[in-house]
């Protein structure tokens, strides 16, 4: 009941956030001189009538408003600006399986690294691994992953040719992008681990349980792990975010048709209906994932109240 | 005498404990953090690392570096890293003009060959180099561009970073990206910080309805992908039309840039500064100024706003980095920085763009994507010095 009470409530403030972008992305976009229709070629003006009809954008401004707002609310984003032929549904249903796959690769690599060496480093504190891991993660969060893959495209693609250097479809194509993806990430949750399960394994009942006898593996991956878990969980969400935006830049150095590269694209080619649709798809995105993460972190920690 | 005598070792005992006062020095929260950062290695280095980039940013025009923007593809295109000797040429330039001068001095004043050599000369001083070379630079910038030429003449740092696809060398590419992405990194988080302190201040101490409605909207923020509506935004503002109508206000779509990082940046500091400012409005010391009178905005501003700077520094060195990489991402995406302009994100595109498959050249991606590495890992290692050197819990420790 109390679940249900609060996803209704998310439910509400996601209406109102999504309402607010699209408003604000609405009103920037016609209020701005030198609209799509407005490129290199000059338009006669039939043409323009004929075009300027098919994006309804001869109506008077309020009725344009409610036009789009009513379509949008039945999920149709109408047709795309510059990509002909398309429909803006049509380009997001391409993109979002790409990049969905590719952040959720990322997300694994991010999580499974990060926790490894966290855990690694907690438990061998001030070893050399410790040391090392450290250092690897402050260095994983400096370097933008801009930077990363394009150093690792020298590296993998050309000098060692282990990796084809773009394209998508193939998992050998996957690899490279998703673990630059996660890197950064992998660097945060490494250090939250460390930090969690150095907290947790000075506590009483770890003391218990290697003093009724359970071995080392058990108690550090059984009773640590789940305590220095709550840090984790919630840095998943800002994690999430981040992953998202982190596709854009990855998505158009390894050319992945993914929903980043039609944003950028979109974006770049102010075709406004596409990165409108593609906006409103992330902002529901963002938001179905933080709630998502603040129920994880309730069900970890019983002490923890959803809102 | 006797009753003096008393007295007068009270007299003593009193100035003894006073002297004794002086001597021990209170140690200020500025003071203890101070000398617990100095103690953390990394930190400090990573704080001279620190200084020495961003003097050298602002040195910049006055180092023998060759100049960022001039293109020779004939002759120097996507040259490897080398030793070879490169000459600016101005000197012959200036003496060039110095020759029409004197041939202008034997010259009748009036003549028509007199006016003529005047107005070469004028024309030359208005195309000269330095306008060529450093796209017209500022007041400051020029007058440093002339120092070095004072200092160095013609004198150039060989090409040890290679040149890039436009024959311009690297080095001096990486030094010039360096002042655009260093400035973003301060204006940006100033803006942040005064727009997070000034909401969150005023939310906290407000209080009430008027908290709560600020704090939902920031709420509302939060959930909204900034960065998606800033690249959303930088596309409208880099279209022709607009960047015409900046121009006429006199407006740099760069300075918009700035504000816009800027802008998106305060959510946290708000939120932190309001939680703060919660817990210390009902201490004694904002009594004692509601008594003698302060107004709600000196309350603010005057006592509560100082008292909350530890916390809001530790959360700057988080912003900084983040601001740097978030120009350095959105430059790379190519809706940032634009050219003639120079950033560290701009050059690591330019650098991936020039990847093929028959050759690497690596040089372009390593050194401009070292430096921006090297200032943001820095960044960090202090950001982790300073929450460290700030936090009560491990005082006088």
């Amino acid at each position: 009941m109390q679940v249900l009470m609060f996803l209704l409530k998310r439910f509400g403030w996601m209406i109102v956030t999504v309402w607010i972008v699209f408003t604000i992305s609405f009103f920037l976009m016609r209020h701005i001189p030198g609209g799509p229709l407005n490129g290199e070629r000059v338009l006669s003006e039939a043409v323009r009538a004929r075009l300027e009809a098919r994006y309804n954008l001869d109506a008077p401004l309020s009725e344009q408003y409610f036009t789009h707002l009513w379509n949008t609310m039945r999920l149709d984003f109408g047709p795309s600006f510059k990509l002909q032929d398309y429909t803006v549904n049509e380009v997001l249903a391409q993109g979002l399986p790409v990049s969905a796959a590719l952040g959720i690769l990322g997300m694994v690599f991010a999580i499974s690294i990060g926790m490894t060496s966290g855990v690694i480093s907690a438990v061998r504190r001030n070893s050399v691994y410790d040391y090392s891991f450290m250092l690897l993660a402050t260095l994983g969060i400096a370097i933008p992953n801009f930077v990363l893959a394009a150093m690792l495209i020298v590296i993998f693609v050309f000098n060692l040719q282990m990796f084809p250097a773009a394209g998508w479809g193939d998992l050998n194509q996957i690899i490279l992008p998703a673990f630059c993806l996660g890197a950064p990430f992998a660097g945060y949750i490494a250090r939250l681990t460390r930090t969690g399960m150095l907290e947790v394994l000075g506590n009483d009942y770890i003391r218990t349980a290697y003093a009724k006898g359970l071995s080392p593996r058990t108690v550090v991956l059984k009773h640590g792990l789940r305590g220095a878990l709550l840090p984790v969980v919630s840095y998943l969400g800002p994690a999430i975010a981040g992953i998202l935006t982190g596709s854009l830049v990855l998505e158009r150095i390894f050319v992945i048709p993914g929903m980043g590269s039609h944003f950028i694209e979109a974006a770049i080619q102010r075709d406004y209906t596409l990165a409108m649709g593609a906006l409103l798809t992330y902002t529901v995105l963002l938001f179905v994932m933080n709630t998502m993460v603040d129920l994880a972190y309730s069900i970890i920690d019983p002490r923890v109240k959803l809102e | 005498m006797s009753i003096s005598d008393p007295q007068k070792s009270e007299l003593e005992r009193l100035t003894a404990i006073l002297r004794e006062a002086h001597e021990v020095q209170g140690v200020s929260l500025w003071a203890d953090a101070w000398k617990r950062l100095k103690r953390n290695k990394a930190a400090m280095l990573s704080l001279w690392t620190l200084c020495v980039i961003v003097l050298l940013a602002i040195l910049t025009p006055a180092l023998p570096l060759q100049s960022p923007i001039f293109q020779d593809v004939k002759n120097r295109e996507l040259l490897p890293p080398a030793l070879d000797s490169y000459s600016l040429g101005i000197g012959e330039y200036d003496l060039e003009t110095d020759r029409l001068r004197a041939e202008a001095r034997k010259l009748e004043v009036g003549s028509a060959e007199y006016v003529e050599i005047q107005e070469a000369i004028a024309a030359r001083q208005q195309t000269h180099p330095i306008d060529l070379y450093w796209n017209n630079p500022g007041f400051i910038t020029r007058g440093l561009i002339k120092l070095r030429l004072a200092v160095f003449g013609d004198y150039c740092i060989p090409s040890i970073f290679g040149t890039d696809k436009l024959g311009r060398d690297v080095l001096s590419r990486v030094f010039w990206g360096s002042r655009v992405s260093l400035a973003c990194g301060f204006i940006a988080t100033l803006v942040s910080l005064i727009i997070g302190v000034s909401y969150g201040a005023i939310s906290g101490y407000l209080g009430g309805m008027v908290d709560n409605i600020m704090m939902r909207l920031v709420d509302v923020f939060y959930s909204i992908p900034f960065i998606f509506i800033v690249i959303f935004i930088m596309s409208f503002l880099s279209s022709p039309d607009i960047r015409l109508t900046l121009q006429e206000y006199n407006i740099d779509q760069i300075h918009v840039f700035f504000l816009l990082i800027g802008a998106i940046y305060w959510l946290t500091m708000a939120r932190v500064v309001r939680g703060q400012v919660i817990s210390l409005k009902n201490e004694q010391f904002i009594e004692a100024a509601k008594t003698i009178g302060a107004t709600r905005m000196q309350i603010v501003f005057r006592h509560l706003v100082p008292n909350v700077m530890g916390i809001v520094i530790v959360y700057l060195t988080l912003t900084i980095p983040a601001v740097i990489r978030f120009e350095a991402f959105l430059s790379f995406l190519g809706m940032g920085v634009n050219a003639p302009d120079i950033s560290w994100g701009l050059l690591v595109n330019e650098g991936v763009q020039v990847i093929t498959i028959l050759k690497t050249y690596w040089w372009m991606i390593a050194f401009s994507g070292m430096a921006l590495a090297l200032t943001l890992f820095a960044l960090n290692f202090l950001g982790d010095g300073v929450r460290d050197a700030l936090d009560p819990k491990l005082k006088n420790k």
